[in-house]
């Protein structure tokens, strides 16, 4: 019962956004918006073959890989940053300005660099997500507790045990709200990456069709994104469920009081 | 670990020697100690009374190594302290900001052994142990926010005895507990005390309670802090919550302690070296007869 109610909730508004629009769409004829029924068909027979292998795949073992790794090297480089204050001072102004420079218009630039490769794709897609997964990172260590530093100290937590038991708990909600944004972030550049010059991918097959003027297969590429969008988005809240356990709870007890 | 009794009572365990400090803040120099100087022996437990702002917890971060003192010195074991020396463990005022909130209660207790590298089997013991002392063996799964105040307390404890510090410092430690669960705490104390054979720096403001678990009260001057008096508590060693605190004698104590911290409160400054009139000992002069 209770699950059914749940689903109820996910599919209510889809269900309402895709009635309105069979309505809307029954009686016109517009070149440019395709029918529910048709989007259905075009869906099915553009993504359900060749096209997985060709340009979902690719693109998904892009993003994945890219935002993998600008969360590695966002966390690494966080706690290091964020616990060494010589390194904080050194680096932070120069920081600021790789920061502020728009990732899409590197991809010309990686492009003259690296050639129209996937390497190039995945290093637009880091160097677009890095930003709020290291900026967190930074915040969230140098938050940490001073008396729960000072315990861990004092009961010999150091080094590696102190990142482990201590810094990176501790600064795990800015950490997952940098991975957050960065996810969104990655989806984007994935398609900006593909848009510019590629012969694959999901951006390149929107642009494609858009050029063909194939615009119920467009519209279906962008529903394709649409729901990569929410398998990520279903990724993070059941990997911060888990790993912010402890950080609701507590918020949750302290709203209580 | 354990001291060995065949040995004679060693000199200081804890020796702090012309300790001063001096916070720079951006308001200017704040002098929370002037000038503090004593020792503890081997296996002595002593409690540190005085006025809030005095600089206990100034004085017990000194000791416990996590901040240098502006002048003066720390010696444990007759070797100066630079940082959290291995064997003294702390059980710090914000019991509540003390623990791991991502880390069940077990696993609290257990992370410093853990780290240490303590077998498993042993650190099962040592922790069931600890958890039991202080009562709370029903809750090892719980997280430390979804205890009551005084419990979080207890976790903090347990962790420390857990830990089988030869020195333990403890701040404030029973400020968040309810009389009852006071009384056995402070029991618990003297408890792990006599069987660890440990030595202990236990910071109050509680005065009764400073003479019912003392072998010796430390009583600081309000700021800028140096030591009002250091009295011998001459009660007997096993103490009794009714009985003991029944006694002519503990009421005596008590007056006196109580006189003094009245006296430093209003800025007196105790006298040169005079031993007080009022009958009490001063710690130096008897001492041998403990643990
Ligand atoms: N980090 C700090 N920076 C500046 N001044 C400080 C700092 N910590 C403590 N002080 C000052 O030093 C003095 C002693 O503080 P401390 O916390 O050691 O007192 P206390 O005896 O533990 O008091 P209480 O009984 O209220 O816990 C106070 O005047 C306080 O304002
Ligand atoms: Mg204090």
């Amino acid at each position: 019962m209770k699950t059914l109610k749940n689903l109820g909730y996910l599919l209510g508004l889809p269900v309402i956004l895709i009635l309105i629009w069979w309505a809307a769409t029954l009686e016109t004829e517009n070149f440019f918006v395709p029918t529910p029924a048709s989007l259905v068909e075009t869906f099915a027979e553009v993504w359900f073959g060749e096209r997985i292998f060709t340009d979902v795949l690719p693109s998904i073992g892009r993003l994945a890989v890219g935002v993998l790794v600008a969360i590695v090297i966002g966390v690494v480089g966080g706690v290091l940053i964020g616990s060494v204050r010589w390194l904080r001072a050194l680096l932070e102004p120069t920081l600021e300005f790789f920061r502020a420079i728009p990732p899409p218009v590197l991809v010309p630039v990686l492009m003259l660099l690296m050639g129209i490769t996937d390497t190039m794709k995945v290093v637009v897609i880091i160097s677009g997500c890095i930003w709020p997964v290291l900026l967190n990172t930074i915040e969230g260590v140098r938050a940490v507790d001073p008396v729960l530093s000072d315990s861990a100290h004092t009961y010999g937590v150091d080094g590696w045990a102190r990142v482990r038991y201590l810094v990176l708990p501790s600064a795990s909600p800015q950490i997952m709200a940098g991975v957050r944004q960065s996810m969104s972030l990655g989806l984007i550049l994935m398609v900006i990456s593909e848009m510019f010059a590629s012969s694959s991918g999901l951006g390149f097959a929107i642009v494609q069709f858009q050029r063909s003027f194939s615009i119920p297969e467009m519209w279906s590429g962008i529903v394709v994104l649409g729901l990569l969008g929410v398998g990520m988005s279903f990724i993070f809240q059941w990997a911060e469920r888990n790993i912010l356990r402890w950080y609701h709870g507590q918020k949750e007890v302290e709203n209580a009081a | 670990m354990q001291p060995d009794p065949t040995q004679a009572a060693p000199e200081a365990m804890l020796s702090v020697r012309g300790l001063k400090k001096v916070y720079q803040t951006d308001g200017g120099d704040v002098e929370a100690v002037r000038n503090l100087t004593f020792d503890l022996r081997a296996g002595e437990l002593a409690c540190l009374v005085g006025p809030s702002g005095s600089g206990k917890t100034t004085l017990l971060k000194c000791i416990s190594g996590l901040m240098a003192p502006t002048e003066g010195e720390v010696l444990l074991s007759g070797k100066r302290v630079s940082g959290p020396p291995k064997k003294m463990a702390v059980v710090f005022q914000e019991y509540g900001r003390s623990l791991f909130p991502w880390m069940r209660v077990r696993d609290n207790v257990e992370l410093p052994l853990k780290n240490q590298g303590v077998p498993r089997a042993e650190r099962d013991r040592l922790v069931d142990e600890a958890l039991e002392a202080v009562g709370l063996s029903h809750v090892p799964r719980s997280y430390p926010w979804q205890l009551s105040g005084g419990m979080q307390q207890r976790v903090a404890i347990a962790r420390a005895i857990a830990y089988q510090p030869e020195v333990l410092l403890m701040d404030e430690p029973f400020a968040a507990v309810d009389a009852q669960t006071r009384a056995d705490l402070e029991d618990l104390i003297r408890t792990v005390w006599k069987k660890l054979g440990i030595t202990i720096l236990f910071v109050t403001h509680d005065i009764d309670e400073s003479v019912y678990l003392g072998e010796r009260v430390i009583i600081l001057s309000s700021s800028p802090t140096v030591i009002q008096e250091d009295i011998a508590i001459d009660l007997p060693e096993e103490r009794d919550q009714l009985e003991t605190r029944s006694l002519p004698r503990f009421t005596e104590l008590r007056h006196h302690v109580y006189e003094q911290i009245q006296l430093a409160k209003k800025g007196d400054r105790p006298a040169a070296a005079g031993t007080p009139s009022a009958g009490p000992t001063p710690a130096a002069a008897s001492g041998a007869d403990v643990a």
